[in-house]
């Protein structure tokens, strides 16, 4: 039985992304594994999630922008958004036909396929938000590049023809955990046609992987 | 243990659920567990989102000292880091749950005790933070000109309890001890062009005090290397890059550093190769030309351990720091610093001591480490106290960043659940929540402040920092926010 579920637009963001003046060399495949065992399938949750629950609220389509290189910005720039508690969602207009449809599947911690048509163009936090999918705590920032909670990690073929990584997001990433060869930012990563089907991994976090710790010893 | 899903496992505890109607009525009220949060924080945020995202029925209060919620993000975050404030909106929607309440000006240990809570919920989760701050323990420290990172960063945030701070920042030389984010950030804070720093939702007040600045350069001390820095890229990037400012980094202290960091894991050895290049490449000729006409300038200073504050000839004032050659034992994350004997003096009048956060014992009655400023607890169940949980710095340490924490408030939030299903929580016993609550507050004279009060205070905010080109203005008086909402 779905609770009547309180949408609140997130309307449009800006993705601030200062480019560094320095490092100039873009950080691709030369990135230490550091768990193998992070792909692997976690162990299912205890305790499954009864409801869809809360949600983000959907995020207005926006297109995925870069900000100027020589942009003289100030230490961080201020996204404008205009965030009203009391708005109803408004939904994104619904195209007539599939062409620019694109099935993505997010396989979630707990090994659970949630499978998502995204609209060419929007990000991966979008769709994960725009189509409530259950993923714990994903998006903190709302796509601004100050967490790393809309890690994902994609197959080998398909990290290798996304979009360049710029160092804004590299910084970020840094601080994820569960970092691989083959990880970027949700919020990054725009859904191109030729990715339909595509599959990514949400990583386990450091608390599940204590638990499983926990867990193992007292079985023994 | 089964790997049943909750689903199943909650028809199987509530029989009475088969039968439609009936078993609403009977069954609803009494299985509805009662469950009270000390803190408002991200860590009591997280851990409420959790648990009404995956137990149907929970009802979850948040208790808050302050009248305002929010915490750390409210307070700690950096006036030009308003991006990582957007963690509000999920907490800001997540207190609009009907099974979530909020209660701001209310004190656990003061106005009403855990035992109380205890009394009132079937579970209490302690996620009240660190609200103190490490002391360096050396002579002079109490002197004028000798302040807490924590409490800089509390007064430029308007934390209440800091508003009347008035740091002197009438000397060229500032010292901040520690070389983590906080240590970046009061250092960008001191030497941001006003531009910048006008239009955050930095107090009104000490905007004009940091407008009278004559701070111009800001030294970062740590007692050990490059490679133990605890301050992360983006913000160290931020600080290179800081408008009208020019990094000093003594190029001694970064030669070979290139070959050493060659086979560590991503992230330090980013960080490093950042350091490595600003401290030993030639700049770019826009970084060139910022430099050269900079007027404010920051530098890391290594190996280097505070031994005594200085005093001018007033005996009152500081008017510098003796610190100690450290060398370094060992390597990685775990080096140690040892004294070398040789010693050093820096002049500065403004010492900030940025070397962690603190957590303190809440009430009496509740186990506290105060050798590792935690609560007891494993995988956030607090040791020999069923029914107490604790998640966010309280539990863990005042370490990390928002996820983190986020994490943190899960795992513990998923113990609690874990409890509910296995029965360690006995539901059967009908907790009152709030409505007991109230009326021990009420006799004690506490008024609670609801979130619909808090919104009034936000919207005046919010209404006065538009008047000055600021997302916000902050209300420093804890009683002109009572007032606004006629308490």
């Amino acid at each position: 039985m779905e609770a009547v579920l309180d949408f609140l637009p997130l309307s449009a963001v800006l993705i601030p992304q200062k480019l560094a003046s320095l490092a100039t060399k873009k950080e691709r495949g030369n990135i230490k594994q550091d768990s193998a065992s992070m792909m692997a399938r976690c162990a299912p949750r205890l305790i499954r999630p009864l409801l869809n629950g809360l949600n983000l609220g959907k995020v207005q389509s926006f297109q995925c922008l870069r900000i100027a290189e020589h942009s003289q910005a100030p230490a961080s720039l201020q996204p404008e958004r205009s965030f009203s508690s009391t708005h109803r969602l408004h939904d994104v207009p619904r195209d007539t036909g599939s062409a620019d449809r694109v099935t993505v599947h997010f396989i979630n911690r707990d090994g659970e396929r949630l499978t998502a048509t995204a609209k060419e163009g929007q990000s991966l936090l979008e769709v994960v938000v725009n189509q409530n999918l259950d993923i714990d705590g994903f998006g903190a920032c709302e796509g601004t590049l100050a967490c790393s909670t809309c890690h994902l990690i994609f197959e080998e073929d398909v990290f290798q023809k996304l979009d360049a990584i710029t160092d804004e997001e590299l910084d970020m990433l840094d601080l994820a955990y569960g970092l691989t060869d083959t990880s970027r930012l949700g919020c990054q990563v725009c859904v191109k046609k030729a990715m339909d089907g595509l599959t990514v991994q949400v990583p386990m976090e450091v608390a599940d992987m204590r638990r499983e710790l926990e867990v193992g010893k007292q079985s023994k | 243990m089964g790997s049943s899903c909750g689903r199943v496992c909650w028809k199987w505890r509530s029989p009475l659920r088969r039968l439609a109607g009936f078993s609403r009525l009977l069954s609803t009220a009494a299985l509805a567990p009662q469950i009270c949060v000390v803190g408002s924080g991200p860590a009591g945020f997280y851990t409420t989102q959790h648990l009404l995202k995956h137990h149907r029925l929970a009802r979850v209060d948040i208790y808050e000292k302050l009248p305002v919620p929010f915490g750390l993000v409210r307070f700690g975050v950096a006036p030009d880091h308003p991006e990582v404030k957007n963690v509000i909106n999920s907490f800001t929607q997540t207190a609009h749950s009907d099974r979530c309440s909020y209660y701001g000006n209310v004190t656990i240990g003061k106005d009403v005790t855990v035992k109380e809570l205890q009394q009132a919920y079937h579970a209490v989760v302690l996620s009240y933070g660190a609200e103190d701050n490490r002391i360096l323990g050396i002579p002079g420290e109490n002197l004028s000109g000798v302040y807490s990172a924590r409490a800089f960063v509390g007064w430029y945030n308007g934390l209440p309890e800091n508003r009347d701070l008035k740091p002197d920042l009438s000397s060229e030389t500032a010292v901040v001890l520690g070389q983590g984010n906080v240590a970046l950030d009061v250092a960008r804070v001191l030497l941001s062009p006003l531009d910048i720093l006008r239009k955050t939702d930095i107090t009104e007040g000490s905007l004009a005090a940091i407008a009278c600045s004559k701070v111009k350069r800001v030294w970062l001390v740590g007692r050990r290397g490059p490679l133990q820095v605890a301050f992360t890229i983006k913000e160290l990037r931020e600080m290179i890059n800081l408008p009208g400012t020019r990094p000093l980094l003594a190029p001694a202290d970064f030669t070979g550093l290139g070959d050493v960091i060659k086979d560590v894991p991503r992230p330090r050895k980013r960080l490093t190769e950042l350091m490595v290049k600003s401290a030993l490449e030639k700049p770019g000729e826009k970084e060139a030309g910022r430099w050269a006409s900079a007027t404010k300038e920051w530098g890391l200073k290594f190996q280097r351990s505070p031994l005594e504050v200085l005093s001018a000839a007033d005996g009152k004032q500081a008017r510098g720091i003796r610190i100690a050659v450290t060398r370094l034992e060992g390597s990685g994350e775990s080096a140690r610093a040892v004294p070398t004997g040789e010693v050093e003096e820096l002049e500065c009048g403004l010492i900030l001591s940025s070397i962690g956060y603190r957590s303190l014992p809440l009430d009496s009655a509740i186990p506290f480490d105060p050798k590792l400023g935690i609560i007891p607890n494993s995988l956030g169940r607090v040791q020999g106290e069923p029914g107490l949980y604790c998640s966010g710095w309280v539990k863990r340490g005042p370490t990390g960043v928002i996820i983190t924490t986020m994490n943190d408030s899960f795992d513990t939030a998923q113990s609690v659940l874990e409890d509910l299903q296995t029965g360690v929580l006995n539901l059967s016993s009908s907790k009152e929540g709030f409505k007991s609550v109230r009326s021990i507050l009420h006799s004690r004279g506490v008024h609670p402040v609801t979130f619909s009060d808090w919104e009034k205070i936000d919207a005046a905010e919010v209404a006065r920092g538009k008047l000055a080109g600021k997302p916000r203005e902050k209300i420093v008086d804890p009683q002109e926010m009572l007032q606004l909402i006629s308490h």
